[in-house]
């Protein structure tokens, strides 16, 4: 396993590259996911409020 | 309310239905997962093929491992602009509001996946060449293709009637399409730092099968994202512009009855 996380010497690079690649597809999955949440809550008050049919 | 669009039954499917934003909306929604889900699966199994059955690299060592994330996601920051691109024409040559939008859901995914290939391209650069970053004709133009896509975002920003930021990003994007091949074949044009292309489509690809194969399935993960994430980024603008124009819809009546 530790093996596995040196790298043979290039886990600095191999595990900065995946991380960071990974950390921006988590934030863009949940950026994705609260954009469209904002816009549904926004239509269903809209619609409560007979702005929108 | 909208979902049962989709349910009404008719066995004469007209596509044209769905270049409607409220057509497309529960389509979108009803794709999304059938692209997700493979996403996830070929990640994993692109992962497994790239760290556990591919073979060290007999020059690069372990180094040669971020290949299965850089490569893929360099070839989708370019596929993610001609396919920004190819909706901008649309939207400019038939002036239709979805294949905007579309273009609109691309660019931010098209702008993670060009700062996903240059983040993972520095790291690899370092060990094998002994920089993080060299102003050659690859990275540059790569690092250009990242200002198109924050300076196609940020000029929607800057116009507020939709519309008319739709035909202006389009004409942006269709402008900047000039740098795609100019990415592309800068390896071949120019003297660069940056290796030539391992994997082209008339000649052998230069690497082992294991290499390649891992690759690959990494770059079907990428596009199995990038379509969902657009597909959900869409439904969202779909509704923030149909809210929009219900407001202002709202606020214009009310100013003619006087009541503001």
């Amino acid at each position: 396993m530790s093996d596995f996380l040196h790298m043979g010497g290039y886990g600095y690079y191999v595990w900065s590259a995946y991380g960071g690649a990974l950390l921006a597809v988590v934030a863009e999955i949940v950026a994705v996911r609260w954009r469209l949440r904002a816009a549904r809550d926004a239509t269903s008050t809209l619609i409560a409020v007979g702005w929108l049919k | 309310m909208r979902d049962s669009t989709l349910r009404t039954k008719s066995h004469n499917v007209n596509w044209f239905r769905y270049s409607s934003p409220a057509s497309f909306y529960p389509l979108a929604g009803a794709l999304a997962p059938w692209f997700a889900v493979p996403a996830i699966l070929l990640a994993l199994a692109g992962l497994y093929i790239g760290f556990v059955l591919a073979p060290t690299d007999a020059q690069q060592g372990e180094a040669y491992r971020i290949i299965f994330v850089h490569v893929p996601a360099a070839w989708m920051s370019l596929l993610i602009y001609l396919a920004m691109a190819f909706w901008s024409a649309l939207a400019l040559g038939f002036n239709t509001r979805l294949s905007a939008m579309m273009a609109q859901a691309l660019a931010p995914t098209g702008a993670l996946m060009t700062l996903v290939a240059l983040w993972t391209g520095a790291l690899w650069g370092k060990p094998t060449w002994g920089t993080y970053w060299a102003w050659d004709a690859r990275m540059t133009s790569e690092l250009i293709l990242l200002f198109l896509y924050l300076g196609v975002i940020a000029l929607r920003q800057a116009i507020d009637a939709p519309r008319r930021a739709d035909r202006a990003c389009a004409l942006l994007t269709l402008v900047g399409a000039i740098n795609v091949p100019i990415i592309y074949f800068s390896v071949q044009w120019w003297n660069t730092l940056h290796q030539g292309a391992s994997v082209s489509v008339t000649s052998a690809p230069r690497m082992a099968a294991l290499m390649l194969s891992g690759m690959l399935v990494m770059a079907l993960a990428a596009w199995c994202y990038s379509i969902a994430v657009a597909l959900v980024r869409v439904r969202s603008i779909i509704l923030e512009r149909e809210n929009a124009a219900a407001g202002s819809a709202q606020l214009d009546g009310m100013a003619t009855r006087g009541a503001l």
